[in-house]
């Protein structure tokens, strides 16, 4: 009961918020038709539908990373978290309630590009609903990052780094927008060293039924969403005692 | 009866001693203001009380209950409004008030009565439907306290209830917090002298981290030979410094 009053209220706080909408929604979306429009016009296999509609999905993730961020950095400022720390509240009902309801908006989102790809020639078959399902780990790896930078920045700092460096980094390093064998050396290293490439290629290999690649990559996402989620819950626990 | 305890209640940061030795006694129904300027250590005291913070050294007893052994008994009978305004922005006054009374784990029924009481009591049923970050600072002030109040405290603590207030808002808030005395506990934290004047049945003055003087307005000016509160503070601080 408790745990679902705060849910309400985290995923409230979320899709009320216009700016939050048209990040969400909106900037994949203006991706997937602006990169199709290039592809019909000068074709790169990189921006085929097939491999550009798990890229784009899986980009748009890093925005559930931004929100999830910033509204844990903004409830620490108002001293909202402050309040709801004096009431029967757990530590779980916190976690719990920050994560669990943008779970159903990452899955929303990738549904949502998912039907604009079909509308641009994507076959419709039941690998898609794979992918959309595939979406769910990988979304968990970028929520428990907002729960983790959330905990730790303030809402300032939260827009510069989760707004503007990890969207970039995870654009960059993801393969989404460039064949990451065309820069090679370091770059291509340090990609694969990161969970972004993975992220995509197992969205990919779900899509494409390549179901030999999809293992590795997944273990990749796995590993990262672990580490990632055990640090997140530590620094919020920290920063709980710390009020 | 005694509402709070506290016992050699300190809190320690690295060098500095925000609170030093607290020994205080606040009894049931009062209303008891904290007063000093700041980094005195009212708001570190509050946040002991309210189990937001672990003391170094003491320990404080509110209903009985220790905050260092029985914080769970202690939560459930405590109410906080924070200094800054500690509402969720992007949701309705109701909705605020609603998600208070789900923590709280009411009932259907519960969480409609007591939102229904409570909008009545703050005069919130014209803005019910309003998103909370749009309310100017007093109407969310008020809307803090309330929400404070949705879990039926014993306590309630109020951190610089009327901070950055215009007159009319501190007026109207002060008809708030005057309707709650004696029915509940209330501690309350301010840099206005005439707001502990006027709400206050005992005044506690703190300065870097100690509590200086303790007694109603009328004994703490009796005691400084001066006619006003703020001179009564100033020269409590003051001679404390010479």
């Amino acid at each position: 009961m408790r745990l679902l009053t705060f849910s309400g209220r985290t995923a409230k706080e979320i899709l009320r918020d216009p700016l939050n909408l048209c990040f969400g929604l909106g900037f994949p979306l203006v991706l997937i038709l602006l990169l199709s429009a290039i592809q019909a016009n000068i074709p790169v296999s990189l921006f085929e539908i097939q491999s550009l509609a798990p890229g784009v999905t899986v980009f748009g993730l890093s925005f559930m990373t931004l929100f999830a961020a910033t509204l844990i950095a903004k409830d620490r400022e108002s001293a909202l978290l402050q309040r709801l720390y004096t009431t029967p509240l757990t530590a779980k009902d916190f976690i719990f309630g920050y994560a669990l309801p943008i779970l159903p908006i990452a899955a929303a989102q990738s549904v949502v590009c998912y039907i604009a790809a079909i509308l641009l020639g994507l076959p419709v078959t039941v690998t898609i609903l794979y992918a959309v399902l595939f979406i769910i780990p990988v979304s968990l790896f970028f929520i428990a990052l907002g729960l983790l930078f959330g905990s730790i920045l303030g809402v300032k700092q939260v827009g510069g780094i989760c707004g503007a460096l990890l969207t970039n980094l995870s654009a960059w390093l993801s393969g989404v927008w460039f064949d990451l064998d065309l820069v090679g050396g370091v770059f291509k290293d340090i990609a694969y060293a990161l969970p972004f490439v993975h992220a995509v290629e197992l969205e990919r290999a779900v899509l494409g039924g390549n179901r030999s690649e999809i293992l590795p990559h997944f273990c990749w996402v796995l590993g990262y969403t672990v580490i990632v989620l055990i640090l997140a819950v530590l620094l919020f626990l920290r920063q709980m005692k710390k009020q | 009866m005694e509402a709070i305890k506290t016992v050699g209640l300190t809190k320690k940061y690295k060098d500095l001693t925000a609170v030093d030795h607290l020994d205080l006694t606040v009894e049931q129904g009062e209303l008891f203001s904290l007063l000093g300027v700041n980094g005195a250590g009212k708001t570190t005291t509050i946040k002991m009380l309210s189990c937001l913070t672990k003391p170094t050294e003491g320990d404080a007893f509110l209903g009985g209950n220790s905050i260092l052994t029985d914080a769970s008994e202690v939560k459930k009978i405590i109410g906080v409004s924070p200094q800054e305004t500690a509402v969720a922005p992007n949701l309705t006054v109701k909705e605020n008030l609603e998600l208070m009374c789900g923590v709280h784990g009411f009932s259907k029924e519960k969480k409609k009565q007591k939102t229904a009481e409570l909008c009545e009591k703050f005069d919130l049923n014209n803005i019910l439907g309003k998103k909370a970050g749009k309310l100017s600072g007093g109407w969310q002030r008020r809307l803090s306290i309330a929400m404070a109040l949705i879990g039926e405290p014993e306590i309630l603590f109020l951190d610089e209830p009327t901070l950055g207030l215009d007159v009319l808002a501190r007026s109207d808030l002060w008809d708030v917090i005057r309707s709650l005395k004696g029915k509940i506990t209330v501690i309350l934290t301010t840099h206005y002298m005439e707001e502990a004047e006027a709400l206050s049945d005992r005044i506690g003055i703190m300065k870097d981290g100690r509590l200086l003087a303790l007694g109603t307005a009328e004994e703490l000016k009796k005691k400084t030979n001066t006619e006003k509160i703020e001179d009564a503070f100033i020269k409590t601080v003051k001679g404390e410094s010479e």
